[in-house]
């Protein structure tokens, strides 16, 4: 991967060393918090097995702009997916914060995280995770039902199955809200994970190799769908890749390597 | 919501853990027909019990009794009388009873009950277990199936039928409102309502529709028509037995004296039957006689001596089965009418035996084997006179119990402690029927009790399969409880979709087995009757149970504390799972393939 050299200057400013920052005072954080919808800082993620303690983030620090398209890229095992889990608070870091609006979020209660996910973020997966006992329809609606008790799903659930519907013909699968999973094809079956983490109207959407179980055209077919989302409705994406091809379409693309942030590049 | 319909879409796609509350289903269901089956048998045994032992009975410890009944009902009437209903003084006492059967002499010991069967009656409920009763021939009709129905064929002068109208060629549509079509039918309805004064019938003559109403009678010592006749036959037959059994030369005949029949010739059978000088009183079992004469009674051929039983049924039957079609038929080796021996003890010391004979007038059967088998009834004042019972001076006679029947029986304890505290424990026993029969119905609630603790376990069990099978949904569904939680859901609510899980398994599983335990156990008649079919073995004889067929009594709450019992442990059983799959981890959930 090449990286402009014109990039490394915006790298050493706003993707400093956790070391570093540290050692300014932290007043970077305390700057971007104001400006920035997600950021992350000092963030360090270490499982432990048995003995020994395994290092997979050590000390990052990245900040998402608001309507920003960002990609991340690194090797297997350079920690772009535990990053990504992290900042979508599926886990907890080890050492370090995470701020939304420039409040710390990731040692808030369980049930403020879980309103978190349900409300505020999305999530697509590579292997699309859609439950396959529901159909097409009852999938992109299971935010929805999370989000309300059996009595006030039921008042609402015209008015839920009304803009479900009109997401799910904005991802081009109107005609097939019956299916079950297990019917769709892969493209299709993202494409309704797609509608399923924007029904709640998330501000951030997580995608974690979104077309890494796609071929290529299904794959351009899908980046499409998330550039238009991005360019559009200004939705904050952040993807994790390992093809560069495809982080290349993003505004900005950070490259991993060992739990740390190796390079930093503005897309053309 | 997710809970819910996650729930019902497991509950449709995951056909296992149906498989797994079958278990639960089992148990519900023999837990429902055990249960029934048990409170079955002691209700039935308990209301027979009942039916024969009066809610309370005094007793003296000795069989010489207590020489003065009516003074010492006085005294009870007095201690607790606004309790009591009705009593009736009896004598009780061991016997032996004996009578002939196909040339052979069949002896049988028995306990002897002297009663006035009015005041007996009062007590307890005896015409439900006198067979002339309950098969009708009480009445006084004789009744036949026809085509469409119970055909009336005869009707004895002046019986209870005849006085409320019934004619012979009548047709009996109706018995208290149930519609009857056969004899069978008839019987089996009179056996639920003898106890009443009066049943309604509904009658059809000459194409109209006629409502009677038949008074029953009050037991008595009297023979039935039908009884009486057959003691008329057997006495004829037995007068020429005799006759025969003379020697042929020492028949007095007018002219035909000259030289006899040949020894060896054939006897005639064209000789005049001529009634020999039988005494008509005699009774029909002749060898007993030349040690004791039986009383002088009236000049009727076939009236009843003065010695008149109620036997026991089981005393007198047998299962005799056919040889040529293998049914088995009841054989009765004495009828109503004829006579047997009775042997008992006198009172007074020392005890000596005393025999007399006596007619049988009616064949008692409660269904209580212990009781059809051991018991009978005789004439207190001939039970009375045989024992020497009776003081040659003042007249009195001794009786050795009092039975008596409560308002309410709930008030029996405060009956028995005012009582207690006027007769004295060293020479009365004062005790509830419940507490004659302590040990028998003891024995059935014990039983009860181990199978309902043993098939719990059975259901306990089933629950294991169900957490065993539960925890591989769970594996199974570690992604999708992944995604739940990335989307958003709580622990709670990922806990409360294997609980509700569990708790929808439960209700389907143990409302199956009720319905099916219920359905088991009111066709369970039927179901034994085919089981014996295909087995070709009787799987509930009923000479060896107490009862004609299974007798079931369902308890609502017995159903209702199974059924939520089973629910119960299948909610229980999903508890461990249902945390398991709450405190799996979302990443680690999303990662599991």
């Amino acid at each position: 991967m090449s990286i402009p050299s014109s990039s490394q200057d915006i790298e050493q400013e706003a993707w400093a060393p956790a070391s570093q920052v540290a050692a300014s005072n932290v007043r970077p954080t305390v700057e971007t918090a104001t400006t920035s919808r997600l950021s992350c800082v000092a963030l360090e993620k270490s499982y432990r097995k048995g003995q020994h303690i395994i290092p997979v983030l050590r000390g990052l620090e990245i900040d998402v702009r608001p309507g920003e398209f960002l990609s991340i890229v690194g090797q297997s095992g350079s920690g772009k997916s535990t990053l990504l889990h992290v900042l979508g608070l599926l886990d907890a870091p080890s050492v370090g914060e995470v701020h939304l609006d420039g409040e710390r979020i990731d040692n808030l209660s369980v049930h403020k995280r879980d309103a978190l996910r349900n409300g505020d973020f999305g999530f697509i997966f590579q292997f699309y995770h859609l439950l396959p006992e529901l159909t097409l329809l009852e999938n992109v609606v299971a935010p929805l039902m999370i989000r309300h008790s059996t009595w006030s799903w039921w008042r609402q659930k015209r008015k839920v199955h009304d803009m479900a519907g009109e997401i799910i013909e904005k991802v081009g699968l109107a005609h097939r809200l019956k299916h079950r999973p297990s019917e769709l094809s892969g493209g299709e079956m993202q494409r309704a994970a797609i509608a399923r983490a924007l029904v709640g109207r998330p501000r951030i959407l997580f995608a974690d190799e979104p077309t890494g179980n796609l071929d290529s055209n299904t794959g351009l077919e899908i980046m499409a769908l998330l550039n238009n989302l991005n360019e559009l409705e200004g939705l904050t994406i952040i993807m994790v890749t390992h093809d560069d091809a495809i982080a290349r379409q993003a505004h900005r693309m950070v490259q991993l390597s060992e739990g740390r942030v190796e390079t930093l590049s503005e897309a053309a | 919501m997710y809970k819910t319909l996650l729930c019902l879409r497991y509950l449709r796609t995951r056909w296992i853990a149906m498989a797994s509350i079958i278990s639960v289903t089992l148990g519900v269901a023999t837990m429902i027909v055990v249960n029934s089956v048990m409170a079955g048998f002691a209700t039935e045994m308990r209301d027979r019990i009942h039916g024969i032992l009066a809610d309370l009975v005094l007793e003296t410890h000795s069989l010489d009794g207590d020489l003065n009944a009516a003074e010492r009902m006085r005294e009870i009437d007095e201690v607790a009388g606004e309790y009591i209903e009705a009593m009736t003084a009896t004598v009780e006492v061991y016997g032996m009873v004996s009578f002939k059967y196909r040339g052979q002499t069949i002896t049988r010991p028995v306990t002897l009950i002297g009663i006035s069967p009015h005041e007996k009656a009062a007590v307890s409920p005896l015409v439900a277990n006198l067979v002339s009763f309950t098969n009708g021939r009480r009445l006084g009709w004789e009744l036949v199936d026809e085509a469409r129905g119970c055909q009336v064929t005869s009707v004895v002068a002046e019986s209870p039928v005849a006085q409320a109208g019934i004619q012979g060629e009548d047709r009996i549509i109706a018995c208290d409102g149930v519609p009857i079509e056969s004899v069978e039918a008839l019987r089996a309805q009179l056996k639920t309502v003898i106890r009443r004064p009066s049943l309604d019938l509904s009658i059809l003559r000459d194409g109209q529709t006629l409502d009677l109403t038949v008074q029953i009678p009050k037991p008595d010592w009297e023979l039935t028509a039908t009884a009486h006749k057959h003691r008329q036959a057997v006495l004829e037959m037995e007068r020429r037995r005799l006759e025969w059994n003379q020697p042929r030369d020492v028949i007095p005949a007018g002219g035909e004296s000259s030289g006899g029949p040949d020894p060896g010739a054939l006897p005639n059978f064209d000789r005049p039957l001529v009634a020999p000088p039988v005494n008509p009183q005699l009774p029909i079992v002749p060898e007993f006689d030349a040690l004791d004469p039986p009383t002088p009674v009236a000049s009727d051929p076939g009236a009843p001596l003065s010695g008149r039983i109620y036997i026991g049924a089981g005393l007198i039957e047998f299962p005799l089965v056919d040889r040529e079609t293998g049914e088995i038929k009841i054989e009765r080796m004495v009828l109503a009418g004829e006579d047997v021996r009775i042997t008992t003890v006198s009172a007074g010391r020392p005890p000596e035996p005393r025999h007399f004979s006596a007619t049988v007038i009616d064949v008692f059967k409660s269904g209580m084997s212990e009781y059809d088998s051991n018991l009978v009834f005789c004439n207190l004042e001939e039970l009375q006179q045989r024992r020497g019972m009776v003081d040659p001076v003042t007249g009195e006679r001794a009786i050795t119990s009092i039975q008596i029947k409560l308002k309410d029986f709930d008030d029996a304890q405060t009956v028995i402690e005012r009582l207690r505290a006027t007769f004295p424990a060293h020479v009365y026993s004062i005790r509830t029927w419940q507490q004659k029969q302590g040990p028998l119905l003891a024995a059935v609630e014990l039983e009860t009790g181990i199978l309902n603790i043993l098939l719990f376990l059975i259901i306990t069990v089933a629950g294991f399969g169900i957490l065993a099978i539960f925890y591989m949904i769970v594996v199974e569904k570690t992604r999708d409880i992944g995604i739940l939680k990335a989307l958003g859901a709580s622990s709670q609510g990922i806990m409360s979709i294997f609980l509700g899980y569990g708790l929808a398994l439960g209700v389907v599983g143990s409302g199956v087995g009720v319905g099916l335990g219920l359905l088991f156990v009111s066709y369970i008649n039927e179901i034994e009757s085919g089981i014996t079919w295909l087995l070709g073995r009787k799987v509930f004889d009923e000479t060896i149970y107490y009862f004609p067929e299974i007798p079931t009594a369902v308890s609502l709450f017995t159903v209702s504390w199974v059924a939520f019992g089973a629910v119960l442990i299948a909610v229980l059983a999903s508890i461990l799972p249902a945390r398991r799959a709450a405190r799996l981890h979302p990443v680690e959930a999303l990662r599991y393939e």
